[in-house]
């Protein structure tokens, strides 16, 4: 037998491609996906049906059109979906900047399954959740020493849910002050998430958006001419979306407490910091983790999520109601918090996720937090290196520096040279079974790519990773065809966009697309 | 600064210490903290932080976390009449099959192109939901029902223009205080009465406050005290002779059964999907749905992701992209309509699984249970000596009232009473609806047997002695 040859890099892959119909064209007439429990005679005979009587103005007539399957056939749609689809468990997930697409233990997963958890209703009485309640507590505490904050909310479902939590506290302080009107205004930094300003502006603040200077980093002479007695509050992350820590953020936050406003950290990027600094020491009143992120629960193709706040003690009187408080032998939900801004959710927080989180940091310890950080730094300085070394890439601002958890980089020559852009290389990166993302909107870094490759990837994934890019590089400057006409190796081909933009053509649900397109229903 | 244990870490390949060598080497830096030299010494933490010791293998970490959680009692144990906003159903399996599949686990915001699979799970959530609904256009989960009613409210504002929204008061206290934080800057909430006998809005009431200042009018169906709104049609026309938007919070299991808002005059329909398939993680399994018509003044105002499909350039396949982009807060932050951002979408895909399983049949014989259950477990109890069910007349989906003022025991007493006889009651409304005295709402579910309904007004027959 000839020797089989190695694996060549980036490997050879190919997308599932189920070629699946949706789901409507599987219906079978009269088939059933689960059966319920029946309804006993003795209820029956007692009430009759309830349902029927109901009167015509809210007597549902039609039954609805969902399929009719049986049950190993959902099973199999979904399944077959569900192949069609990358995750964390499947690629090399360090395309995905911002969003620290960690692994996510799935050690934590089964223990959020257990029905002692999944099967809890929140409004059980108090003595019958005591170990939930002692484990959001106990998160609570780790995730104040993790900030330096005084109390922890995790109450709030997402990161963008916490960065409104602070906005509404910080709202709240303002207006127990007497200075919800005269303070109008929140300053962020455009390369701060988007959802700082859009929470923002939601809650009723002008957004003032500060650009970088020459170097990358947030202008502090822009924030000095932004601050005035109507700065409510400062909104920034830091190290930003270019993964550069920005070194006067004492003073940024001087500048705004001098004016009377407060200063909320977004920390969706702590992921290189844990241990290293806080909140606390830089003078922020609040902060905000995103439990999906730093702390590795799972993203489940965009939630549940979960965020958790930190204050300082002039903002906890704000916070949502209840908090969980602990008496040395026994836990408790206090709702006794008359300035609390009230609900953010439903009941207190995503537990499932708080659970994960809370067992991925036990599973850690100090000084395990600090080194997920330290080699978060060191894999993306890593990438760094070999990514500056592709033809047509550039990582700009901070001019030979090292750069915290991602960085934000531009293939600006490489679309000046071959024409090729950043979306064209997204779309390519899928053939080679990677997820690749550019950045956040308004692109301000030309052609931007951003990459974060957390602490969960080998020098092997990484080389990976920077090989593929190096192919499509290579392919923009002599076969750039192949990207123009990408994907090739997906589950599908190049999708025409322009009904997604166009009212006569649009087609949210299957319903409105058999109408639009005068296709028949079956 | 104490000696660190750094093992060997199983979640971080890199920890190993040839590979960190080898890393360092080839980015030509000593140790980790030439990486941090931005960060001023003011702010570096100069100790190790106070977390407790860590548990490093998957048993030590098993026994702790089981030791904690096993302190709980769940409704798998004790028979559960708990509702108001959390609902206790049986999961189908294959949904929690579908949700823990790594491939939908554990990815996030991929293009179509390598994420197809989620793509058109959610569009089939989607065109599912929109079935039940009878609308064209749903949006992908957005965080939970309060969040739902609250930015529907904010889009019926926009869209008219106008700078009122009209509630029922017989809304629950907690979605009442995130939609009114949520509106608080520049949207006046107004609360319309409902009838003391019958728990349904109050038409006068309504008519007389409308104007044409209302955006408006909001109510749920089944409202939260489990009152079915027979009305609903009065209520829209009403909004609609005032030129306000009539917004509907409807419960998804049970349209079924109760007619889709959009056939009695609903503009907007919202609330949540957790009876979807959803266990109830102590509140956290929560994810919510905002629909309307296909119509561009609406599609608009959605803050949320809108997954559609189009063609691929080789026919007979299926693309799915976003509709309408440029909306959303990704396209244009501050600018854009709220924000969007992760919410619930595992939620939205488990939801359509639940769909697909339960059919036309299933959705009916659900909704035709629930009620026959809630009906007959209202008139057991209405029959114990000092009991009172309130709005008994009313039909009712899953949720009732029962007033405890007449046997001179608090609703705290009650539920007291019951949790020592292994059963947790419902959510006592003492302090969230003074004017319904000492009353609690009880909720059935397709799990409850005749027996348990039986046991239920048993033990209240013996703790109201």
């Amino acid at each position: 037998m000839k020797p089989i040859a190695p694996k060549p890099m980036p490997r050879r892959f190919h997308q599932a491609r189920w070629d699946e119909p949706v789901i409507f064209e599987l219906s079978q007439p009269g088939q059933r996906g689960v059966l319920l429990p029946p309804v006993e005679a003795g209820i029956e005979e007692e009430v009759g049906n309830p349902a029927r009587a109901l009167p015509d103005s809210v007597r549902r007539r039609e039954p609805p059109a969902l399929p009719e399957m049986s049950q190993v056939h959902v099973l199999r749609h979904y399944a077959r979906l569900s192949q069609e689809n990358l995750g964390v468990d499947l690629n090399i997930d360090v395309g995905q900047g911002t969003c620290t697409m960690k692994y996510s233990p799935k050690v934590n997963d089964q223990l959020a399954r257990t029905p002692k958890l999944t099967e809890l209703h929140p409004l059980q009485d108090e003595s019958t959740v005591q170990g939930i309640l002692e484990v959001m507590y106990r998160m609570e505490g780790m995730l104040k020493e993790i900030s330096g904050m005084d109390r922890v909310t995790l109450q709030p479902g997402a990161g963008s849910a916490a960065i409104y939590a602070n906005v509404c506290m910080i709202r709240a302080y303002h207006a127990s002050r007497g200075q919800e009107k005269q303070r109008d205004e929140v300053i962020t930094t455009i390369f701060s998430h988007p959802s700082n300003g859009a929470a923002a502006k939601v809650a009723g603040y002008r957004v003032i958006t500060l650009y970088p200077d020459a170097d990358g980093y947030p202008d502090l002479e822009a924030l000095k001419a932004a601050v005035s007695d109507r700065t409510a509050a400062l909104l920034i992350t830091n190290p930003e979306d270019t993964g550069i820590f920005n070194p006067r953020i004492e003073e940024f936050v001087r500048v705004v407490h001098a004016a009377g406003g407060l200063c909320a950290y977004d920390q969706a990027n702590a992921n290189g910091l844990l241990g290293i600094t806080r909140a606390r020491e830089a003078g922020f009143d609040a902060c905000h983790f995103n439990l999906h992120k730093t702390f590795s629960t799972p993203h489940g193709c965009g939630g549940p999520a979960a965020g958790a706040c930190g204050v300082t003690e002039a903002l906890a009187p704000f916070l949502p109601v209840p908090t969980v408080e602990f008496n040395g032998r026994t836990y408790s939900l206090d709702y006794d918090r008359p300035q609390s801004i009230g609900k953010t959710r439903p009941f207190y927080g995503v537990a499932p996720n708080i659970l994960r989180a809370y067992a991925w940091i036990m599973s850690l310890g100090a000084d395990g937090l600090r080194e997920a950080a330290e080699v978060a730094v060191l894999n993306n300085n890593y990438l760094l290196k070999k990514v500056l070394e592709i033809r047509g890439v550039s990582a700009p601002y901070a001019k030979g520096k090292r750069r915290i958890e991602q960085v934000r980089y531009s293939w600006e020559q490489l679309t000046r040279e071959t024409g090729i852009h950043s979306e064209e290389i997204e779309t390519r990166a899928a053939d080679f079974g990677m997820h690749y993302w550019t950045s956040h909107h308004p692109y301000v870094v030309p052609e931007p790519m951003t990459l974060e490759p957390t602490e969960s990837y080998s020098k092997a994934d990484l080389d990976e990773y920077a090989a593929m890019l190096k192919q499509i590089s290579d392919e923009a400057y002599t076969n750039p065809q192949i990207i123009k006409t990408a994907p090739h190796n997906s589950t599908v081909h190049r999708t025409q966009h322009e009904p997604f933009d166009n009212p006569d053509e649009w087609a949210v649900t299957w319903r409105a697309y058999l109408r639009k397109t005068g296709r028949k229903k079956g | 600064m104490p000696a660190r244990k750094t093992p060997v870490h199983p979640y971080i390949p890199n920890s190993a210490p040839p590979a960190k060598e080898t890393m360092l080497r080839a980015v030509g830096a000593r140790n980790v903290d030439e990486f941090y030299a931005d960060i001023p010494d003011s702010l570096r933490l100069k100790r190790r932080l106070n977390l407790p010791e860590p548990l490093l293998s998957e048993a030590e970490l098993i026994r702790h976390v089981d030791g904690l959680l096993n302190r709980n009692r769940s409704t798998r144990e004790t028979l559960s009449f708990l509702g108001a906003g959390c609902y206790q159903h049986q999961v189908p399996a294959v949904c929690d099959e579908i949700n823990s599949r790594g491939e939908f686990l554990t990815a996030y915001a991929g293009d179509p192109y390598e994420d197809h699979g989620r793509f058109q799970a959610l569009f089939e959530y989607e065109s599912m939901m929109a079935e039940l609904l009878n609308m064209d256009v749903v949006n992908v989960p957005n965080y939970d029902g309060f969040q739902a009613a609250a930015t529907s409210l904010r889009m019926a504002a926009r869209i008219t223009g106008r700078t009122s929204v009209l509630l029922p008061a017989n809304i629950g206290a907690d979605k009442l205080s995130k939609v009114g934080e949520y509106l608080k800057p520049d949207i006046k909430i107004e609360l319309i009465p409902f009838e003391a006998k019958s728990g349904l809005l109050d038409l006068t009431a309504l008519k007389t406050r409308l104007d044409q200042q209302i955006a408006a009018v909001y109510f749920e169906n089944p409202a939260y005290l489990g009152m079915i709104e027979t009305r609903a049609d009065q209520i829209s026309a009403a909004a609609r002779l005032a030129g306000a938007l009539c917004v509907v919070g409807a419960e998804p299991l049970s349209l079924g059964v109760i007619r889709p808002p959009v056939e009695y005059g609903a503009d907007i329909v919202c609330g949540d999907i957790q009876t979807l398939g959803v266990h109830m993680h102590y509140g956290g399994g929560h994810g919510g749905f905002i629909a309307s018509n296909d119509d561009p003044r609406f599609v608009m105002e959605f803050p949320s992701r809108l997954f559609g499909v189009a063609p691929t350039s080789v026919e007979g396949e299926y693309g799915f992209g976003d509709v309408a982009y440029e909306r959303t807060s990704f396209a244009l932050r501050e600018e854009g309509k709220e924000w969007v951002g992760t919410a619930a979408a595992l939620w939205g895909i488990t939801a359509g699984v639940f769909l697909a399983l339960m059919g036309p049949q299933g959705m009916l014989e659900i909704g035709e249970g629930l009620m026959q259950r809630c009906r007959f477990a209202m008139q057991k109890i209405a029959r114990i000596p000092g009991l009172k069910v309130t709005f008994a007349d009313t039909p009712h989906f899953t949720e009732f009232v029962v007033d405890f003022s007449g046997t001179g025991q608090t609703a705290a007493a009650i539920n007291k009473g019951l949790l020592e006889r292994d059963i947790f009651g419902g959510k006592d409304l003492s302090g969230e609806f003074p004017t319904l005295g000492q009353s609690i709402l009880f909720c059935v579910s397709e799990v409850h047997t005749q027996a348990d309904l039986g046991r239920l007004a048993a033990a209240l027959k013996e703790v109201v002695k």
